[in-house]
This record gives structure tokens, C-alpha cells and sequence, in this order.
């Protein structure tokens, strides 16, 4: 059963969603421009677990990420300028242009390491849920991980801490294997695991597992407000399997953009839905799934859809016009930040 | 079978592989990206097609996969265990450096462990620190493994085949730019013995000593130099361990001034070893200081202008050069 959310929540979600869907797109385009060099991994699809499990938490929360982190980052109110800027390489970026696309990270809102090492964000994760306890706050950790995570033995070691101290952990999983073409098929990497259920390698262990539709953020939001909760009373870490089915566009090994820009009039009646990814549109895009909630509220609410659409448009153009006029960063500076200097701010 | 002259890195290490599984029962697959996923990865899809039960397809599990590597071959096997990129190979540094390299020293060489581990190294253009690391220098520190990094497609071939024969656990490092670069092959290609370093030009005036695709950078910057009048003679020791340090040592009696290229970090670094046994066995043929070209001591930073202000490249080798003539 779906949750009924509040009016005011469902439009703030609805807003970050939307934020991150637009900085998304832009990324493609800037990569297909020849803006930046490497892989990069995109958010678009999952809007709807990162928005409302990050907006579960408290500003005295950590969290802990991945490579596909673009959607966690905004999520928890960073400057999308300086997202982009640290995309692009520049020195204006949210680490002065020395982790890129991979490693968006903004320690200030409560971010660990973003790691790209696969399974690394679970287990540092641990260690944030151990200092939380330590700080006697009632502050917990997320990690925010993909199914690919939990191959990786250092999970299991992590997952099996976080439970023998019974640490405030909550453990979301983002499984978005369900649908990839994977790698026989030229496509990324998918999941390779005996487990039939992920679910089963927490349980084992003793830790209390729950799974969600990841496209549904009012859901999302409910199970991860529960689980938060739990966390801060001392009952232990909580692990969540949000089902969040591949977007088509990250099915290749290179992004692409294959749902097209997303049309928002596709949620409130003005525009069709047929064509290949007729289902996407209609049931697991999650920006237009709550996006076509909200437009049920009449002629009022489709015109706030779209004004919020523009403004957001705004943003983003905003951001990207930052992010290109921003400069790189100077070559010698390169050899600053290895070590912490004393005195500095 | 050869018909064509030239071939990429990448096609050269795809059958040497091939003829690998071919000729011994034993030799298997451990990996399903062995060329990373860029554009060269289809070409083991052949692998798969003619060894369907000796490529295996792992998961995401680096200390699983070289632990299961290591084991195998204990027990008889000549596991191909693919780490993938190579900063990744950290997760497995047990399994490598603490199992692997000591099981035949500790059982009094009762024991072997013939396991081929290979993994992506270096700086591969905008792949941050976690996605750009050269470990070879620390694996040199764990005595027991032998070290294997190729800088061209003859060499690959050779040295893979004789990675998949050889009775001890070997480390071979691939860098992740040298895959689809192309270059000379032999008509005849056959096992290239570990310890025989190759020269890879001659010349009068100084000797570099670079690997992988330093020893290709060092190509370049050599080409270079040679309109200035200045020969640079290129070795390549193609094996870190055993290290030809006789070839090395030669060469330098020959020029009496060494430039020493790695991409590892340059503390501790395969340029510092080399220099340092250079400067013990051939300091009297010296006529200049040693100079190292290595990583500057940074984790590798994303973006492009730093990115290339740490990381050597022809430009800064022939600069090294230059000083040393100058001396």
C-alpha cells in the first residue's frame, strides 16, 4: 500500500527530485560535449529513494556514498554549481576539482568519504555509526550503496560490526540491478550474487531488514523515518532493500540520455506516454509518478508543476553556466591537501 | 598464424591467453573484464566462445577472487585471476602479498602457488584517486611474487605465456592507456623468459630505464630528442622481478648517465630501486647524479591540469634528459 504523504512534503520532494532529474541531464549533455573526461554514473530513476530516505534524517546525521552519488549529494542541499564544477574539473567545485563525478563530496552536510571503491561506503559507514554512538547525540549514519556492494567480503564484515555493537546505522540499499542488460549484453556490470534475496546476508546476522519500492518516495520515506527512529533509540542498525528497477539510459556502458529529457507534461495529461518506454513513464519514472500524484490536485497544482519545472530550469542553466565560466584549477596546486596543514581554517 | 605486422596490447595479450588455455588443461580464466570495460573489451569474447568452462564471469569480490586464485593453484591449478583496476587489487593485498608470495618459502618450497594475478594500473585520464593507482612498487616490496610489466604488444604476448607457465605466483600489471596502442609483432611469437630486460633503442648518450607505458613514453620523448642530437638509448627491464639488472648496468657503463621513468609515486618507487642499485653496482660509470622521473607523492587528482602536473609524460622525461647531459 502506497503512504499518504503530506501535501508540503510531496512538493518538497517533488522539488529536489525534479533538481536532481535536471542536473542529471545536464551531465549527459556536458559529457557528450566533451566537458569532462571519464565514467560517470547517473541518479536519474532512483530520485525517488535518495530524496525522501536523506530527508529522514537530521542535520547532525552522517552519510556515506557511492560513484553514483550526484542524487545523494543535492539531496542533502548541496550547491548544484558546484557539483557540476567539480564535474567538469574545475577549481570552484565541491572539492576543488580534485575527486570529479565520482567523488562528490561535501563533508560541511555531514558526508564521509564518497567512495568509488565498491563496498568502501558500507563499511566507513560502520565507523560513522560508531562515532555517533561514541558522541552519545542520538545521531545516526546512512549508507547509501548498490547491490553490487554486497559481493564484496568487507560488506559482510561491516554488516556483522554494525550488529554485534549494535551501532546506529541504517543501511539503504539501492538494488538496481532488476532489468540491467549487464555486461554479456554490452551493458555495465550487474549484480553477480548466490543469494536469491539480499536481504538474507543482514538477516543472517541478526539485523532487521525491510524492503521498499525505491520509486515510490512516499513509502521510501515512511520505512526510512522508522528506521532512523530505531537507530537513534539504540535498538541497532536497520538494513533497506530499495528496489529501484535500471533506467534504460544507464544500461549502456556510457550514459545516455534513451527516456529523453523528461517531460513533465507526461504526468500531468498533456503529452503521451506511448513508445518503447511506455512502463517508465508510467510506473517506475519516479519524478513523474509523484509528479502525476500531485497533478490530480487539479488545474492549480499542474500550473505549480510547471512554474516549479522552470524555475528549476533556471537553476540548472544557472549551475551549468557556473560550472563552464568557472576556472580550472592551477597545476602546482596539485600537490596541496596531502597532509592537513596546521593553522589552516 | 601471424599474418599481420602490427597489433594492439590488447589483442596480443587476448591470444596470448588463448594459446595459453590451449596448451595446458590447468590454465583458467578467473575474470570477466580482463581488457576493462573500454572499447577492447569484446575481443575476449573469443575466450569465452572456445573455453566456455575455464572463463569464468566473477563477482564484484577482489579477496575472494585472489584468495580462490591462490588456493587453486596450491592445489595444482594455473589460475588467470583478473583483478581488474588495479586500485582495486588493494582489497586482495592479502590474499596476494600474505598468502600467495610466501606459501612455497614458508613450506620450505614444498609448496607452490603458480597463480597469475593481472590487474589495470595508472593514470588513465580523469579516473581520480581511487581509480588511478600503480601498486606494482608496493608488490615489489613483497618478496615471492614475480612482477610482470609489458609496454608493448610483442612483449605481452611473450610474458603472458610465460606468466601462465611459470611454477610461482606472478603479479602482471597492465597500464590501462597501453591497450589499444599498436606496435611491431614478431612473425614467430614464442614464451619471453622473466629477467631478460629488452632494449628498446639505442643510443650513445643516455640510458632510460622505464616499463609499461613509461617505456612507450619513453619512446616518444626519445624521438624527440634525437632531432636535438641527443640519443637516447631505452631500456625496458619488462620484468621488475627478477629485475635484468645486468642489461641496466651495461647500458649505463655504455652512456655514463641514467634517467630512471616510473609511474608509481616516486618514495620508495621502482625509479628509486633502480636508481639506488645503479648507483651501488655503477657508480663509477656514472658521470652525473641519477635522475627519477615518478608520480609526484599525491593521490591522483581528477582534474586534467592537475592530473597531468603529477603524472610523467614525454615532455617531463626529455626535460629529465637534458638535465642529466647538462651536468
Amino acid at each position: 500500500m502506497p503512504e499518504a504523504l503530506p501535501e508540503k512534503l510531496k512538493w518538497q520532494f517533488l522539488e529536489t527530485m525534479l533538481l536532481i532529474r535536471r542536473f542529471e541531464e545536464a551531465v549527459v549533455k556536458l559529457a557528450s560535449g566533451g566537458h569532462f573526461r571519464g565514467h560517470y554514473h547517473l541518479y536519474i530513476g532512483q530520485e525517488g529513494t535518495g530524496v525522501p530516505a536523506i530527508a529522514a534524517l537530521g542535520p547532525r546525521d552522517h552519510l556515506a556514498t557511492t560513484h553514483r552519488n550526484h542524487g545523494h549529494v543535492l539531496a542533502r542541499g548541496a550547491d548544484p554549481g558546484k557539483g557540476l564544477a567539480e564535474i567538469l574539473g574545475r577549481a570552484t567545485g565541491l572539492n576543488g576539482g580534485r575527486g570529479g563525478t565520482i567523488h562528490l563530496c561535501e563533508p560541511e552536510l555531514g558526508f564521509l568519504s564518497t567512495s568509488g571503491v565498491v563496498g568502501g561506503c558500507i563499511s566507513l559507514a560502520v565507523g560513522g555509526g560508531y562515532a555517533c554512538r561514541q558522541r552519545q547525540d542520538r545521531s545516526v549514519t546512512m549508507a547509501l550503496f548498490g547491490d553490487g556492494a554486497l559481493e564484496e567480503g568487507v560488506s559482510f564484515e561491516a554488516l556483522n560490526i554494525a550488529a554485534l555493537w549494535r551501532l546506529p546505522v541504517v543501511f539503504l540499499c539501492e538494488n538496481n540491478s532488476a532489468g540491467a542488460m549487464g555486461v554479456a549484453k554490452g551493458g555495465y556490470p550487474t549484480l553477480v550474487h548466490a543469494a536469491s534475496d539480499l536481504r538474507l546476508i543482514p538477516k543472517s546476522v541478526g539485523i532487521t531488514t525491510v524492503r521498499v519500492d525505491g520509486f515510490d518516495a512516499a513509502t521510501v520515506h515512511k520505512v526510512v523515518t522508522k528506521a532512523v527512529s530505531r537507530c537513534r533509540s539504540g535498538k541497532g542498525p536497520v538494513f533497506i532493500e530499495a528496489m529501484t528497477p535500471r533506467w534504460a539510459g544507464s544500461n549502456p556502458l556510457w550514459p545516455e540520455l534513451a527516456t529523453g529529457i523528461t517531460e513533465l507534461r507526461m504526468a500531468t495529461g498533456e503529452a503521451g506516454t506511448d513508445g518503447l518506454h511506455k512502463d517508465w513513464y508510467e510506473h517506475y519514472d519516479p519524478v513523474l509518478r509523484l509528479a502525476r500524484e500531485l497533478a490530480a490536485g487539479g488545474a492549480e497544482s499542474v500550473r505549480r508543476i510547471h512554474a516549479l519545472d522552470e524555475a528549476t530550469g533556471k537553476l540548472i542553466a544557472d549551475a551549468v553556466e557556473f560550472a563552464l565560466q568557472s576556472p580550472l584549477p592551477r597545476p602546482e596546486t596539485a600537490l596541496e591537501h596531502v597532509f592537513v596543514q596546521e593553522g589552516a581554517a | 598464424m601471424m599474418t599481420a605486422t602490427k597489433q594492439s596490447y590488447a589483442a596480443a595479450f587476448v591470444d596470448a591467453l588463448h594459446d595459453g588455455l590451449r596448451s595446458d588443461p590447468t590454465v583458467s580464466i578467473i575474470g570477466g573484464y580482463v581488457l576493462g570495460l573500454g572499447p577492447q573489451r569484446t575481443l575476449t569474447d573469443r575466450l569465452k566462445q572456445d573455453f566456455p568452462d575455464r572463463v569464468f564471469d566473477p563477482p564484484t569480490a577482489e579477496a575472494g577472487l585472489a584468495a580462490v586464485g591462490a588456493g587453486a593453484a596450491m592445489a595444482g591449478m594455473r589460475p588467470f585471476v583478473d583483478l581488474g583496476t588495479a586500485s582495486f587489487s588493494f582489497l586482495a593485498w592479502s590474499q596476494i602479498t600474505n598468502e600467495a608470495a610466501v606459501a612455497h618459502y614458508m613450506s620450505c618450497g614444498h609448496l607452490r602457488a603458480p597463480v597469475t594475478y593481472h590487474m589495470l594500473h595508472g593514470v588513465r585520464g580523469g579516473g581520480a584517486a581511487q581509480h588511478s593507482q600503480s601498486p606494482q612498487a608496493m608488490l615489489w616490496n613483497a618478496p615471492g611474487l614475480e612482477i610482470v610489466a609489458p609496454s608493448c604488444a610483442a612483449d605481452v604476448y611473450g610474458l603472458v605465456r610465460t606468466a601462465l607457465a611459470s611454477p610461482n605466483p606472478t603479479v602482471m600489471v597492465s597500464h590501462a592507456k597501453l591497450l589499444g596502442v599498436e606496435s611491431d609483432v614478431p612473425q614467430q611469437r614464442a614464451p619471453i623468459p622473466f629477467g631478460k630486460a629488452d632494449i628498446k633503442r639505442r643510443g650513445r648518450d643516455v640510458t632510460v630505464v622505464a616499463n609499461s607505458l613509461m617505456a612507450h613514453y619513453s619512446l616518444i620523448a626519445a624521438e624527440a630528442l634525437a632531432k636535438e642530437g641527443i640519443e637516447v638509448e631505452v631500456v625496458d627491464p619488462r620484468t621488475l622481478v627478477p629485475l635484468d639488472e645486468k642489461t641496466i648496468l651495461d647500458s649505463v657503463a655504455r652512456t655514463g648517465r641514467l634517467v630512471v621513468v616510473d609511474e608509481c609515486p616516486l618514495r620508495g618507487g621502482i625509479a628509486s630501486e633502480i636508481a639506488a642499485t645503479v648507483a651501488e653496482r655503477g657508480f663509477r660509470a656514472l658521470k652525473a647524479p641519477i635522475a627519477r622521473v615518478a608520480r609526484a607523492d599525491v593521490p591522483v587528482p581528477y582534474s586534467l591540469p592537475l592530473e597531468e602536473f603529477v603524472t610523467p609524460d614525454p615532455g617531463k622525461i626529455a626535460t629529465a634528459v637534458r638535465r642529466v647531459l647538462a651536468y
